[in-house]
């Protein structure tokens, strides 16, 4: 089950903490994987620990035409892509009142107008072999919400309705999106809350703690594989129980 | 143009699954034969991998018939 081998993927944001596993789950289940982030070094080192079936592809995703470009580059190194996991994605927070427009427009530009065109870019390639899994890392912000995150929320909930709206259009060629909605997950990112802040959220998850980036990575494991064909336009909710809906 | 029209004709008919036949120049592929706007702008990518050209969106939105492609092609393409 869930076999990958033979498959090319494109992992976005894989220096980060759900980024990296989610590379290392899709190369241990096979694939050839291509890694893009904008830490090369990260990325270097990522792909040293991976060993064979890697590619380094750094990207900037706030610069638009650098995106356009990733597609390009993608599908001549790899052959193909037949996985597209668009995890990278980015926070500003601040309160509303007091959000800046570079501080939206930032998280905009990379949580959501990226996804926009690096998908573009390789569905081409997916329509014509008539296959393909594009997976997409929203949040339980952008489900429930979450005060100082107006911007990030906003980027993660326009995820779930881009990937409805291109699975419809879509899924007759054999190509399924779908989106996976992490909870609270220890990383970087998280890591960034105060004690206080990190208490008062696990007492909020049935689960009672935070997860791990593995606990995303198998749930992206099962969208990308031949198994997963008739499951699209899918959020799958990974946060311990702390929404349900 | 003889030779762009056969070429047209036979993506039209491997694309859309039509009988030859139908595949005449005044056949509109929404209309007459039975694409969707999805198959439509497959069709022009197929065209333009065929053709080794580039055919803009607003290009594109013109193609409505077999024979508009055949005539956008026979311009814009070199021999």
């Amino acid at each position: 089950m869930f076999d990958l081998k033979g498959k090319n993927a494109l992992v976005t944001g894989a220096t980060g903490g759900i980024g990296g596993a989610i590379a290392r789950a899709l190369h241990g289940q096979g694939a050839t994987v291509a890694i893009s982030g904008t830490n090369a070094d990260k990325l270097e080192a990522l792909s040293s620990e991976l060993g064979e079936r890697v590619f380094v592809l750094p990207c900037d995703l706030r610069d638009r035409p650098a995106v356009a470009q990733l597609a390009d580059t993608a599908e001549k190194t790899l052959g193909q892509v037949d996985i597209l996991v668009n995890n990278a994605g980015i926070t500003h927070d601040n309160l509303f009142m007091r959000m800046k427009d570079e501080e939206w427009d930032d998280v905009i530009a990379v949580n959501l107008t990226s996804v926009f065109t690096l998908t573009r870019g390789i569905l081409r390639g997916m329509m014509r072999r008539r296959a393909g899994r594009i997976v997409n890392i929203s949040s339980i912000s952008g489900v429930f919400g979450n005060p100082g995150q107006g911007n990030y929320a906003a980027s993660k909930a326009g995820l779930v309705g881009m990937t409805k709206s291109l699975a419809r259009e879509v899924a007759s060629r054999g190509i399924t999106a779908n989106c996976i909605s992490p909870g609270f997950i220890s990383t970087p990112m998280t890591d960034a809350l105060t004690e206080k802040q990190t208490e008062a959220i696990a007492a909020a998850i049935p689960a009672q703690s935070f997860g791990k980036p593995e606990d995303i990575a198998a749930a992206v494991v099962f969208f990308s594989s031949d198994e997963a064909s008739y499951v699209t336009g899918e959020t799958m909710h990974v946060n311990g129980g702390m929404i349900m809906v | 143009m003889s030779d762009i029209s056969e070429r047209v004709k036979k993506i039209v008919v491997e694309h859309l699954g039509v009988e030859a036949d139908k595949v005449t120049e005044n056949a509109s592929f929404i209309d007459d034969l039975g694409a969707d706007s999805l198959d439509t702008v497959e069709l022009v990518m197929a065209f333009e991998e065929e053709f080794g050209c580039e055919i803009p969106d607003d290009a594109a939105e013109t193609i409505l018939t077999v024979g508009d492609a055949i005539k956008f092609l026979d311009k814009n393409t070199a021999a």
